[in-house]
């Protein structure tokens, strides 16, 4: 069994299946984002030379990931940004915190950012007195309720509107049992314009860096990265080592991928390139490491890299779906959660690669073409022989490899398995055979197709 | 070694053999694309499409669909004599000072029929916050400057160098809360593209 310390996805899945018509309506919901999706892809005849361009520029990307990093730097410090490096987590927080102290202030808004939830800055700034705004709509949501983003692209889909009317009546001063989404988006306007207004320094992510310009580009549709950036004396990028591609021109082929293949728009409605601070402004540019350069030492697992965040594995995922991102326990949830995860603790997150399917449905609408089920397949293997998986399920794999090794074992054990649930199903159809819930097991047979086949052959 | 280093020592380290760059030119076939074309999916995002023969319809325009909106601003020299009401120092300052600016019309350099995206420069802007702060943006296009896709866009700007441009298709939006689509989250309410 896993140490008790550790989260376990099936245990966090199992509660978020505790309301059925809410997982029906997660389910639903995220189905609808991803033929939005389909749409979008099927309108374009080239939609596949596209992903091919895109994993192929990726894949130019990680080999010459070394050159482009120094490339990036020196046109970002000739457009007149400051560049930091930081090796994990720890160091990223710590250069952020510092630039926040040298500015002296207390309260700043920061635009979306996975990389920011994966280092876990806003707790490490709220505990040295600096209390961060997330200003995406659905991250504020989620922020007001003390919980993490739920998917990359839709960080509140977990949350019916009569909970957020709740939330804003609380914080905002909403009227009580308001829950229309018009509504409540103009009292989140207001009450974050006055945020933007108010704040001197402000934080974005980065969703593409360009290494032959300098420049990086933001992409939102609620325009928040821009009044926040725009406003602020110092503007502070974080990114992740691996945001780069080669030249501007590329930014045509992924820039018509990730909308389309996020939310099912053609674009998303802000499409922000900065390059140069505004006068007068600082800009600071934070390239994370974070265990990029070990994946991209793994030969199996660097493909993980090229993921652009559009969130179409977990929209398509039938686990995601059903199990909600926060059973994921990481800040990136879903199948390229589950691929990305191992890499940074492969004991605290050994059970995400096995909450999958592998029916590569992730793979099939991954827009940068990421093999995400065959890595999922190789993590399993990788976790079993490094002993992080559950003792249970190394258990019964084993017991499983002893079985099917042995024809004679196989016909013993086949023949027991039907005589039992014919005489004694109550031994197998109960709630301590993982394999029963949620579901019936089938009628047993009278005889195994290897008895019938010596039969009637 | 301090991070940088130890950073870009691991990466060379672990980085596969290098890979050559796809060619991008069949995404970007020589072709036309159609004002029609531009204003059907520039209206699926949300715009509002007009169109007109002569700027000098403008201050027309503005009568007809801007009247109750007192505070516009240019950047545009040649509009901006058409905003009598646009305060003469309203490019002084770090930005807060346009944040009770109604409508603000800025020129784009080129329009993306594929998509509905305009391409608009720092010069342009005059402000970089002017068209997020303003609680309206129109937006004129020359519809000579349409092109068919991002590639093509692209193709005209990759060389040109702005401190900042953005591409903006449609008013600010959302649909965090239930999945149900709402206009103005924190940029501009309403975007008015007006094709010359």
């Amino acid at each position: 069994m896993h140490t008790p310390d550790l989260k376990d996805h099936a245990v966090l899945a199992a509660q978020f299946n505790a309301n059925e018509p809410r997982v029906n309506w997660h389910d639903e919901t995220l189905w609808w984002v991803r033929q939005k999706r389909d749409r979008m892809a099927w309108s374009l005849p080239e939609w596949e030379a596209l992903r091919d361009a895109a994993s192929a520029i990726k894949h130019n990307v990680l080999g010459n990931l070394h050159e482009y990093l120094l490339e990036f730097e020196r046109n970002a410090i000739a457009n007149g940004a400051a560049v930091h490096w930081a090796a994990n987590a720890a160091e990223h927080n710590r250069i952020v915190l510092q630039l926040l102290q040298q500015q002296g202030v207390k309260r700043i808004v920061k635009s979306k950012s996975m990389l920011t939830e994966e280092c876990h800055l806003n707790p490490y700034l709220a505990e040295n007195g600096i209390e961060v705004i997330d200003t995406d709509l659905g991250e504020r949501i989620v922020q007001l309720a003390k919980e993490p983003p739920s998917h990359i692209v839709l960080p509140c889909i977990h949350k019916k509107k009569e909970e957020i009317g709740e939330l804003f009546h609380e914080h905002l001063g909403t009227p009580a049992g308001n829950a229309d989404p018009q509504f409540l988006t103009a009292a989140a306007r207001t009450h974050l314009r006055t945020e933007f207004l108010q704040s001197r320094v402000a934080i974005t992510g980065v969703n593409f860096a360009v290494a032959e310009t300098g420049e990086m580009v933001v992409c939102t549709n609620e325009g928040n990265a821009d009044m926040g950036a725009h406003l602020a004396d110092m503007h502070i990028a974080c990114m992740g080592i691996e945001k780069l591609v080669p030249q501007r021109k590329h930014l045509g082929v992924f820039l018509r991928l990730l909308a389309r293949s996020a939310t099912g728009q053609p674009i998303t409605t802000y499409s922000s390139h900065f390059s140069k601070p505004k006068p007068g402004q600082q800009l600071h540019i934070v390239l994370v490491d974070n265990g990029r350069s070990r994946q991209l030492g793994r030969a199996d697992f660097r493909n993980s890299l090229k993921c652009i965040r559009c969130g179409a594995c977990m929209n398509t995922c039938p686990v995601y779906r059903r199990s909600g991102g926060h059973s994921y326990h990481n800040a990136i949830a879903g199948p390229i959660g589950a691929i990305l995860a191992p890499n940074l603790d492969m004991k605290q997150y050994a059970d995400l690669p096995f909450a999958s399917t592998l029916c590569g449905s992730c793979s099939n609408v991954c827009p940068v073409k990421i093999d995400i089920h065959q890595q999922l397949y190789k993590w399993r293997q990788v976790i079993t022989e490094e002993g992080q998986a559950p003792a249970s399920k190394a258990a019964g794999m084993k017991l499983m490899a002893a079985v099917l090794s042995s024809p004679g074992r196989y016909r013993f054990a086949g023949k027991a398995a039907r005589w039992l649930l014919r005489t004694m199903p109550g031994l197998i159809n109960n709630r301590f055979n993982p394999w029963y819930k949620q579901r019936e097991l089938p009628e047993p047979p009278a005889t195994s197709f290897a008895a019938w086949y010596k039969k009637n052959r | 070694m301090n991070s940088r280093d130890q950073i870009l020592a691991a990466v060379k380290a672990n980085q596969p053999a290098a890979s050559a760059l796809p060619d991008l030119d069949g995404f970007a076939a020589p072709g036309t694309a159609g004002v029609e074309a531009f204003r059907k999916v520039a209206e699926t995002m949300g715009s509002r499409v007009i169109t007109i023969s002569s700027e000098a319809e403008i201050p027309a325009l503005l009568k007809e669909y801007f009247s109750d909106m007192p505070l516009i601003v240019s950047a545009d020299p040649a509009i901006a004599a058409w905003c009598p009401n646009a305060p003469v120092n309203w490019k002084e300052g770090d930005g807060r000072q346009l944040q009770h600016v109604d409508l603000a019309i800025v020129r784009a350099q080129l329009g993306v029929a594929e998509n509905g995206a305009l391409w608009l420069t720092e010069a342009a802007l005059q402000v970089r916050v002017l068209p997020f702060i303003a609680q309206h943006l129109a937006v004129v296009l020359q519809a000579d400057t349409i092109l068919p896709t991002m590639h093509h866009a692209y193709n005209v700007i990759g060389d040109l160098r702005s401190g900042f441009g953005v591409f903006i298709a449609g008013p600010s939006k959302t649909a965090d809360i239930e999945q149900s689509l709402v206009l103005g989250a924190h940029g501009a309410k309403s975007l008015t593209i007006i094709i010359v």
